[in-house]
């Protein structure tokens, strides 16, 4: 490449020869070399050979000795971990570039309105100047499963609790199973018939003592009233054991416990809350026979967490961290391009009665296009290239589900394969996928300077 | 934002004998400042959304080390008096992170200073220079722009091994020089190009040499866009895993110092966290000293 500033010998259009006598020619050209040089240099050594050398060598085996043809670029397309980073690559480019360049837009156009719009900015770009390594340290300590540990587990269980409500017990068994049959899932059902002025005796075992709901009292069974079915929900185990299916002594109630009544088709008729001695009544009964039963809904599995550094959303927990990071600067270059529509514009499709969603969709976005496809084809060659952000917000053991294609080349090369040869064909595979974009960027240029 | 709805009653029972109008227009402003309430809490809570994380990573390297792996960071906030400096004291007391920081700034600030000598120098030259096939040597570097690092990892790490000078610092400062050069090229040769001909030409006129005219003039005037290619460079580098982690085994700078760590994750979470912290201080603290100009950069990069 370097040749091409000595190829044409003779330019005529060169303003600075006008004739062939010309004693400050040659001057001139080594001052041109003396600036040019040290950066021809470093351009024709530390890339382009190594480029051209690459491609050759992804045509040769491991060992570099012995010319495999396309074998490499076979292997790329049909190994397991390659066409699985293959295909997340796909996946990023599809989903990353999109949300990036629209949460720049949103954020951009939101901000214009506020007069703390460089604070927020700020907050904003900041990731940008830390590693993507570190930013990924941070993500995979938000992201951690435990909810007592990671945060991001910890806000959706906050979240859970507050619309969905919390169970009061995790789990129990029944202390006479013959009698209360069921699960925690499905509930629990008294197989006894009940009738107006009896009581049933809903006890439970296999509840830990930190598990019994706070504010306990020792459980008591009310008598009925007329037309009242009423009963106990308690701990049916005491220290020693106690007999199963008798309140005793030293046995506590369970509060808030859902009870059902349900009548013989097995539809619920009546349903309550236990007090805090398990007690509960359901008045005005009519006659027939009816079950009690404890709902479901007092139970609730304690929230584990979505496993975000797991096999199955590892991909999207890493993209995460990644738009966390570049969202600043889609937002910081829209913006600046939104600064730069002029204000009538935007007033006469306001004074001719567009809305200000119409203005932002008729005027701002179809004025903003170049910039946002600037932001866009961008992002699309960062995401080809995401690598470091992948190593430390997926653990070893998810990392070959999160594999990227640039992951891969370093992997395959230096990670212990240390195989040159599909290496290389990997690297060169990387290279046509930005080709487009090389491409688009000299057009813009030959365009800029036209 | 209360600040925003709290003052009407006030003034309007103060203000209407003297002046009706202004008073109508400061209503109005009112009503238009609370109307951006939701919009301001949402921005807020955007903001804050952008910060937690680091903020976390912060207080994760505070917490004791035997519950660091079980408790979440916000445990820390209810319970303050937990908090300790243990960890970074544990780290600091062993100088790899020490030597880590040292071997990394000797990198970021090294690659930026040759990479900004080279960059100028070319970027006049391709401002201010005729020589033949000038545009389409441009054009080269304006392609190089893209092309990915992993297409160079393989041919410089047999070309470090025989030329003996794997795992040296210089061999990594090179690398970073070559890589940045179609980026710094670009944003300077575009800025120089900027710059009013007449200065020059009457220079040139007054007899000065082109080296002259390059330290006197384009130097100076360039400084903006040194001042963001030379920030930008650094935190790029000092940021950099990849490029040391394939020529650097003994020579560590900090991203693979906390990389080798983290295969371990989980166990040994209170060595990480201080220093993963300890290697994003800086490039923050770059940061926010020099926003103005890293924005600066980011635009010359993307929009020019």
């Amino acid at each position: 490449m370097a040749d091409v500033s000595v190829q044409p010998p003779a330019v005529p259009g060169g303003p600075a020869a006008p004739g062939d006598v010309d004693p400050g020619r040659w001057r001139r050209r080594a001052v041109t070399a003396a600036f040019l040089g040290p950066a021809v240099f470093f351009l024709a050594v530390w890339i382009v050979y190594p480029t051209i050398r690459t491609i050759v060598r992804s045509f040769y085996d491991r060992s570099g000795e012995k010319f495999v043809w396309f074998d490499n670029y076979q292997t790329l397309f049909t190994s397991d971990t390659l066409v699985t980073a293959i295909k997340n690559n796909a996946i990023w480019l599809a989903v990353v570039p999109a949300l990036v360049s629209a949460i720049g837009l949103i954020f951009a156009v939101l901000t214009e309105r506020v007069r703390w719009s460089v604070a927020f900015k700020i907050a904003v770009v900041m990731p940008m100047a830390i590693s993507l390594f570190a930013a990924g340290v941070i993500w995979h300590i938000m992201l951690v499963k435990d909810p007592d540990h990671g945060a991001v587990n910890a806000s959706l269980k906050a979240v859970r609790s507050a619309f969905v409500g919390d169970g009061v017990l995790e789990r129990a068994q029944p202390s006479q199973p013959q009698q209360l049959q069921g699960t925690p899932a499905r509930g629990f059902v008294l197989q006894t018939p009940l009738r107006a002025g009896s009581s049933a005796l809903l006890g439970l075992t296999a509840i830990p003592p930190s598990a019994v709901p706070a504010g306990a009292e020792q459980a008591a069974t009310p008598s009925p009233g007329s037309g009242e079915i009423t009963g106990t929900v308690w701990r049916d185990f005491k220290p020693g054991g106690g007999k199963p299916g008798v309140v005793e002594p030293g046995e506590q109630g369970l509060e808030g416990v859902t009870v059902q009544l349900r009548d013989a088709s097995g539809d619920t008729v009546k349903s309550t809350k236990s007090g805090a001695d398990g007690s509960f009544t359901f008045g005005d009964v009519g006659d027939g026979e009816y079950r009690a039963a404890i709902g479901k809904e007092t139970f609730s599995e304690p929230y584990g967490g979505a496993d975000w550094l797991g096999p199955k959303l590892i991909t999207p927990s890493v993209m995460i961290a990644y738009i966390w990071v570049w969202a600043g600067f889609a937002m910081v270059v829209i913006a600046a391009g939104l600064s730069a529509i002029s204000r009538e514009v935007l007033e006469a499709a306001r004074t001719d009665g567009a809305t200000e969603w119409q203005v932002f969709r008729r005027v701002t976005v179809p004025i903003l296009a170049p910039v946002l496809s600037v932001v866009f084809v961008t992002m699309l060659i960062n995401v080809l290239k995401v690598f470091d952000i992948v190593l430390s917000v997926a653990p070893g053991s998810s990392q070959d589900d999160a594999n990227v294609i640039a992951l891969a080349m370093w992997r395959t090369s230096f990670g212990g394969v240390n195989d040159f040869g599909l290496g290389s064909a990997i690297a060169v595979f990387l290279f046509v996928l930005v080709i487009p974009a090389l491409a688009l960027n000299v057009r813009r240029f030959k365009r800029e300077e036209a | 934002m209360e600040a925003a709805t709290a003052p009407p009653p006030a003034p309007a029972g103060a203000a209407p004998p003297v002046a009706p109008r202004p008073e109508e227009s400061r209503a109005a402003r009112i009503v238009r400042g609370a109307a951006k309430v939701p919009l301001q809490l949402l921005l807020a809570v955007i903001a804050l959304l952008w910060l937690v994380p680091t903020f976390g990573l912060f207080l994760t390297s505070l917490m004791p080390a035997d519950v660091i792996a079980d408790l979440g960071w916000w445990k820390l906030v209810q319970e303050p008096s937990m908090a300790t400096l243990e960890n970074y004291r544990n780290l600091f007391d062993d100088n790899a992170l020490t030597d880590a920081l040292v071997t990394t700034a000797v990198i970021a600030v090294g690659n930026t200073v040759i990479l900004v000598i080279v960059a100028a120098l070319a970027g006049y030259a391709f401002a201010w220079l005729e020589f033949p096939g000038r545009d389409a040597l441009f054009i080269v570097v304006i392609g190089l722009l893209v092309v990915p690092i992993q297409v160079a990892l393989i041919p410089i790490f047999s070309l470090y091994n025989d030329a003996g000078i794997f795992d040296t610092t210089i061999s990594l400062i090179l690398f970073h020089v070559a890589f940045g050069l179609p980026f710094a090229i670009f944003l300077l040769r575009n800025f120089f190009a900027g710059i009013p001909r007449d200065i020059l030409e009457s220079a040139r006129i007054d007899g000065a040499s082109e080296l002259r005219i390059f330290f006197r003039l384009i130097l100076p005037l360039g400084l903006p866009a040194i001042a963001s290619l030379a920030i930008f460079q650094f935190l790029w580098t000092w940021n950099d895993l990849i490029v040391a982690l394939t020529f650097g085994r003994d020579v560590q700078p900090i991203t693979v110092a906390i990389f080798s760590q983290l295969r371990q994750f989980g166990s040994n979470i209170e060595l990480i966290a201080p220093a993963s912290f300890v290697s994003l201080a800086i490039p923050l603290l770059v940061f926010l000293a020099f926003q103005r100009y890293f924005v600066q950069g980011l635009l010359a990069g993307s929009v020019k």
